[in-house]
């Protein structure tokens, strides 16, 4: 058939670059207190919703967008854009998310000063219904990413560990960076040390 | 007119430094346009402040208010709307910029490699640990700023009970009749915003 319909049996539901604005702009109007918070909106949409990526993918992505430098909520926009719709993908999905908050930070930096938003009653009186709610928002994929990970009685203890270090914030022990260093050369050891015994075995049994 | 690079670099060097998020990340935007005097220390305050008080990730939203400020505080004859929304956009970019290509040439990098057993083997060590990460955020913001601002007790009980309705509401599907709906988050928070404006706003 058609370049058209491959690319559409390729990742299923209406994907096109408006789509994928259209779902990052929603996401970054209602991303309050930084990238995680935005996880329970991201899963809802882009993996429930829309199916354009599995759960367990949406955790490697995850992995990649936190170890590298820069704004997290926008790191998870390129890279999700990116494995969806390639770069211009990306692209668009990062600009989805920077938009709203770049359009409502100029408008109040242009007709307002920063006390009549700070002393603004109702506006904090939001917030704090809104805050306590945004904390269930991410207890929410906790749950939903561990089973996407499949712990086994091996790997069950990580996630406590890694919560209890890095909630102790202690410095360089708390960084999430060293969890990261240390999950992936853990992950390669497991991987790489049966095979590299198995192989010294083979090895030996020949010379015998 | 210099003012301009210089808020491009500070902001290209705060992405390519900046590790560990939004909150990480201020002490580096803190240094990079405070002690040149860009900003005053309590000009940085209220924006941090409206940072958090509005959508978006923080650091998309300090850099666009700083770029914004910062070219009418350093030379007055670049105030105005337009010499802002220059400086807005060239800060908002910068910060953006350099994570963007690492994101892409290492996803790139790693899609090229997915068959690799290596690289298998390091993301299922790295699933555990992302796990743990989200955990740490959910942990870190079970906090006073967040439950308690004002040191009452009985709003202190009802952040709580929002925090549980907004769970249960976001995880157990409820049964309409025949259909069982997932609420979506986002009606989740206009809810507890409304809840807010009509406990403590009224």
């Amino acid at each position: 058939m058609t370049k058209e319909t491959d690319i559409n049996t390729h990742s299923p539901s209406g994907d096109s670059y408006w789509a994928l604005f259209s779902t990052f702009f929603k996401i970054g109007v209602f991303t309050f207190g930084g990238g995680w918070a935005m996880i329970s909106i991201i899963e809802r949409e882009i993996v429930d919703k829309h199916h354009w990526i599995e759960r367990e993918d949406f955790l490697d992505l995850l992995a990649i967008s936190q170890s590298l430098p820069g704004i997290l909520a926008v790191n998870i926009a390129t890279a999700i854009g990116d494995k969806i719709r390639g770069g211009k993908g990306s692209v668009v999905a990062s600009l989805g998310t920077i938009l709203p908050s770049f359009l409502i930070i100029l408008a109040i930096a242009i007709f307002l000063t920063p006390d009549t938003i700070k002393n603004n009653h109702t506006i904090s009186s939001i917030f704090m219904g809104i805050r306590p709610a945004v904390v269930a928002l991410i207890v929410a994929p906790v749950i939903s990413s561990a089973k996407a990970a499949k712990l086994k009685l091996r790997t069950v203890w990580i996630p406590f560990v890694v919560a209890l270090m890095i909630s102790l914030d202690m410095g360089t022990v708390s960084s999430p960076i060293l969890y990261i260093v240390l999950g992936a050369i853990g992950g390669f050891f497991f991987w790489w040390y049966p095979k590299h015994k198995n192989d010294k075995k083979t090895h030996k049994n020949r010379q015998s | 007119m210099q003012i301009y690079i210089q808020l491009i670099w500070a902001y290209l060097k705060i992405g390519i430094f900046g590790f560990g998020g939004g909150y990480a990340m201020l002490s580096l935007v803190q240094k990079a346009v405070v002690e040149p005097g860009w900003i005053s220390e309590t000009m940085f305050t209220d924006i941090v402040a409206i940072s958090q008080m509005t959508p978006g990730p923080i650091g998309i939203n300090s850099a666009t208010y700083i770029g914004f400020v910062a070219p009418g505080s350093v030379n007055p004859a670049l105030q105005g709307i337009v010499w802002g929304l220059l400086g807005s956009c060239l800060a908002t970019l910068a910060v953006t910029v350099p994570s963007f290509f690492l994101v892409l040439y290492s996803s790139h990098f790693i899609r090229q490699h997915s068959e690799s057993g290596a690289i298998k083997a390091i993301f299922s060590g790295l699933r555990p640990v992302v796990v743990g990460l989200i955990a740490s955020a959910a942990i870190m913001l079970m906090n006073a700023a967040n439950f308690n601002p004002n040191g009452i007790k009985w709003q202190l009980w009802t952040n709580i009970a929002i925090c549980v309705a907004a769970f249960c509401l976001v995880y157990f599907p409820i049964r309409l009749g025949k259909k069982t709906i997932k609420l979506h988050p986002i009606w989740i928070i206009i809810a507890a915003g409304a809840a807010g404006y009509i406990i403590y706003g009224i």
